[in-house]
């Protein structure tokens, strides 16, 4: 009883989750323009999306902001964690507390905030001529931004797992520190890393709020794009995309995840 | 003969197709000390907590005072746990670990003062009842996990390698500490281990067990000096196992020698296995170019013949000094004796070497696996 | 590893102080003075207005129900799925992970055509010979698409929660007598709280101050506090106006924030998945 009882109400949630997204890829097939009526099954949207030049680069934008930013968020992610490492447990917790301020406030708070700044700079240095251009450059930095406390929060716990003593014995072996660091700490963290990456992609590649207040006109992510055009009606070749991206990572995912069972059973 | 207290009657379970206990039969007299003594897997944690109720065999009953128990929960058993690793709130201070079982029960809150007070002087912690348990030591949150379960009066406490998490100086201290709570409490311990010692010092019986059966059943003497079986010998303390053959009653052939020894029944030429513990050799020097029929020879031969018409004669090719005693490795037509003596011979050193009649343990070979197996019942 | 090169915490200190500490200082700074850089608090005093009063008390009742929804949702979702044990963490990240890897913003807007007059669920109810609901631009519909997008936040930290309780924890208070019901709530439940207060607070915050989700499913009938700040920055152009309201939201962020610190005495890094 109790186990068909929880059974039920798992089906009840995946439903409650998955029910929109079946919706958004049976639009990707609807033949009507409009959501609100179903005009058959088709795959126009499909092959339309990669003439439309304004989704395309939507998408290249976005796939450059999500790659670059949490490139640059893992790396900085990573030297905050190694230096947080050292640091006594009070310093620690000021700076800890001060990267997670972006993963603990409001969105749209840190979005204003970033606008703001990005502003005042701009009249900083129009004062000996430069400009801060909105567009490519400040979302990829405020994108790093509220990448940052999830990688260091990826990296950090890792970090601490490892054993100093195999380090310190890598150095009295003569290893150099770098050598040190790559063959010995490197391994044990390499799964904090590139968790934290991946976490940082999807949530860059995800993101609408700071890219909102950052992006300027004439910039656009997917996510910008679709609010835009929320009013007027979204073209189904976004549809068609969101579900050919979704798809793309949900097959990669199960590639990725065999491959990992395939590795833990040798 | 005290009553059964405890009776397991044809216990068999298994995980996953895994036979972990096979058609286990034991009973525990009541005010006890009963260890349940075996190497990781051989069935002794389950038993425990089918005992606790976590478990449910899937054949087989648990009567517990005459009444079956077998499918009641947990919560409604007269019996209490020590876990492994103590599990203890740690959302909760001492006072509040402690009382736990009481208010459950609602006991009134002045009989539960009474009791937490009671409890922590029993195990030396007085004064520790508003502390968190996280701040206290291993072998003190072990204390405080037995003054858990003791407050409720069990009839029975079960303790799950208890000790298995302290270093070794603590764990002594707690072996004394245990005995002494179970003679001031006067009820029934049934202990998991796998340490040996822990099972000989504190043990009224100790059950050994292996892949599931039960090898023996016994007093810790009787463990240690007549196991009945290869592994029992292997598994208590240091032993020389070798194969043998019983050329009659009381008599057998080791390596090629006949030794008198004091064990009947087993027939006529059997092949046997032969424990002899380190500590029951008994060696004597002999000069290197003594040759044999030499006097120097008849000499040892006569030294060595006080204890056995039957001796050996090899030489020690390793010494260690363990303080009480030395240990030696003696290498005798191919086979390493283990020798445990206060005497010491230095490596090189020819030696003849034999044992009292007394000291030989003679045991049926396993014919096979399964037989390897089979449970001792009773005692 | 003691000795690391003091170098290394140089570029993430500056960015944290260039990026996070002086964009909030400027937002404290334009919420606090006039267009001519005289301090005053009337941008902050802009949050009486009855249109913007409303839009706060509304933000604050459905961020308030849908975080209460998410955590009794939630809760027995992650009691299911700890019982599960075998693989359950691998399922757990496929059901939940897989959703977000669509894009959120269309994933609420699936949600009008599902709420919608003449959407899926009245078709259904039609079906069924049941009533038509007036969902789509109801605060309703608002709630329901807060919940919807942020009960995996809930469920995590609830889950990881339950998945370090030691079983034999557990069987410890079976065995002093307490039966499931008392186990649950003197045991169980206690030592969850670290993640049920960083659940609730994953949830509110985002839920406080969401403009998107109103956007979407609100209609422009229901305005709720992101959307007023939203409109101030975007449409009207007001920063002093707009940091003033946004220094009134960050208060309640604040409180919650400083519930969770109260409560969750553990180490800050256990915050994340």
């Amino acid at each position: 009883m109790k186990k068909v009882l929880s059974r039920i109400y798992l089906a009840f949630i995946f439903i409650l989750l998955y029910a929109p997204i079946a919706v958004l890829i049976l639009f990707s097939f609807n033949n009507s323009r409009t959501r609100a009526k179903w005009g058959g099954w088709t795959l126009k949207w499909y092959a339309e999306m990669f003439r439309n030049d304004s989704i395309m680069s939507a998408l290249s934008n976005t796939l450059l902001v999500a790659v670059l930013s949490a490139l640059i968020a893992t790396l900085l992610g990573l030297m905050a964690a190694l230096s947080l490492n050292t640091m006594k447990r009070r310093k620690r917790t000021v700076i800890l507390s001060a990267i997670n301020i972006p993963m603990l406030n409001a969105e749209i708070v840190t979005g204003i905030s970033l606008m703001l700044i990005f502003i005042g700079l701009g009249q900083f240095l129009s004062r000996w001529g430069y400009m801060v251009e909105f567009g490519f450059g400040t979302v990829l930095i405020g994108h790093v931004t509220f990448n940052l406390p999830y990688t260091v929060l990826s990296i950090s716990p890792k970090l601490r797992q490892v054993n100093t003593s195999t380090y310190e014995a890598a150095l009295d072996l003569g290893a150099s520190r770098l050598l040190a660091f790559r063959k010995v700490v490197l391994p044990d963290i390499l799964s904090g890393i590139l968790s934290g990456f991946m976490l940082a992609f999807t949530l860059s590649l995800d993101d609408f709020v700071i890219t909102h207040f950052t992006k300027g006109p004439g910039f656009d992510t997917l996510s910008t794009k679709i609010y835009t055009e929320v009013r007027k009606g979204i073209k189904p070749e976004m549809y068609a995309l969101s579900t050919l991206l979704f798809v793309s990572v949900l097959v990669l995912l199960l590639v990725f995840g065999r491959n990992r069972k395939g590795e833990s059973k040798k | 003969m005290s009553t059964k207290l405890i009776d397991l009657q044809h216990i068999s379970k298994s995980f996953d197709g895994q036979m972990v206990l096979d058609d286990l039969n034991l009973y525990i007299r009541e005010n006890e000390f009963l260890t349940l003594l075996g190497p990781s897997g051989c069935g002794k944690t389950t038993t425990l907590r089918i005992l606790g109720g976590f478990e449910t065999p899937d054949t087989g009953r648990v009567i517990f005072d005459g009444s079956d128990i077998t499918d009641l929960a947990p919560n409604k058993r007269q019996l209490n746990t020590v876990f492994q690793k103590y599990a203890l709130f740690t959302h909760m201070t001492i006072a509040e670990n402690i009382a736990f079982g009481l208010r459950i029960r609602k006991k009134s809150e002045d009989y539960i003062r009474d009791k937490i007070r009671y409890a922590l002087k029993l195990v030396n912690l007085d004064g520790y009842e508003n502390r968190m348990p996280d701040s206290l030591s291993g072998g003190q949150q072990q204390r405080i996990a037995i003054a858990r379960a003791i407050v409720n009066e069990p009839k029975v406490l079960l303790l799950d390698e208890p000790l298995g998490a302290l270093d070794l100086k603590l764990r002594q201290d707690m072996q004394y500490e245990l005995i002494r709570l179970k003679n001031e409490l006067g009820i029934t311990f049934i202990y998991v281990t796998h340490d040996q010692e822990e099972a000989l010092t504190m043990s009224d019986t100790i059950v050994v067990m292996n892949q599931g059966y039960i090898q023996q059943i016994g007093t810790p003497e009787d463990i240690y000096n007549e196991p009945e079986n290869a592994f029992v010998a292997d598994f208590i303390g240091d032993s020389n196992i070798l194969g043998g053959t019983m050329v009659q009653d009381k008599l057998v052939i080791i390596q090629g020698v006949k030794f008198a020894c004091v064990d009947t029944g087993f027939g006529v030429n059997k092949p046997v296995d032969v424990v002899i513990r380190p500590e029951d050799l008994e060696m004597t020097a002999l000069p290197d170019d003594a040759v044999e029929g030499s006097d120097a020879y008849q000499a040892a031969v006569r030294t060595i013949t006080k204890f056995n018409p039957g001796y050996l004669e090899g030489r020690v090719s390793h010494l260690i000094f363990k303080g009480v005693h030395y240990e030696m490795e003696v290498m005798s037509g191919g086979f390493e004796w283990l020798v445990h003596s206060t005497r010491m011979f230095p490596v090189g050193t020819r030696v003849l070497m034999s044992v009292d009649p007394f000291n030989i343990q003679i045991m049926n070979k396993p014919a096979s696996e399964d037989e390897q197996a089979v449970g001792v019942e009773g005692m | 590893m003691k000795r690391q090169n003091p170098l290394l915490s140089g570029p993430y200190l500056i960015w944290t102080a260039a990026f996070i500490i002086i964009p909030l200082l400027m937002i404290v700074y334009y919420g606090l003075t006039d267009k001519t850089g005289a301090f005053t608090w009337s941008n902050v005093l802009q949050m009486g207005t009855p249109e913007r009063m409303k839009a706060l008390i509304l933000s604050l009742i459905l961020s308030l129900i849908a975080t209460a929804v998410c955590l009794v949702m939630a809760y027995p979702l992650a009691l299911i799925l700890t019982n599960m044990k075998v693989g359950a963490t691998g399922f757990i990240v496929t059901i939940f992970i897989i959703p977000m890897w669509m894009n959120s913003l269309l994933r609420i807007l699936a949600w009008q055509t599902l709420l919608e007059r003449n959407g899926v669920i009245n078709q259904i109810l039609g079906f069924l010979h049941l009533p038509k609901l007036y969902l789509i631009n109801t605060p309703y519909a608002i709630a329901l698409g807060m919940i919807y997008d942020f009960l995996p936040f809930m469920l995590l930290p609830i889950y990881n929660a339950l998945e370090k309780i030691d079983q034999n924890v557990v069987n410890a208070a079976y065995d002093l007598g307490a039966n499931k019901f008392q186990t649950f709530w003197k045991v169980i439940f206690p030592l969850t709280i670290p993640g049920v207060i960083s659940g609730i607070t994953m949830v509110f915050v985002p839920a406080l101050t969401t403009f998107v989700i109103s956007d979407f499913l609100g209609g422009s009938k229901v305005l709720l506090i992101g959307n007023v700040i939203e409109h101030q920055f975007t449409q009207v152009g007001d920063w002093n106006v707009g940091s003033g309201l946004s220094l009134v939201l960050m208060i309640f962020i604040l409180i919650s924030m400083a519930v969770m610190q109260h409560y969750d005495k553990g180490d800050a890094e256990g915050v994340v998945l």
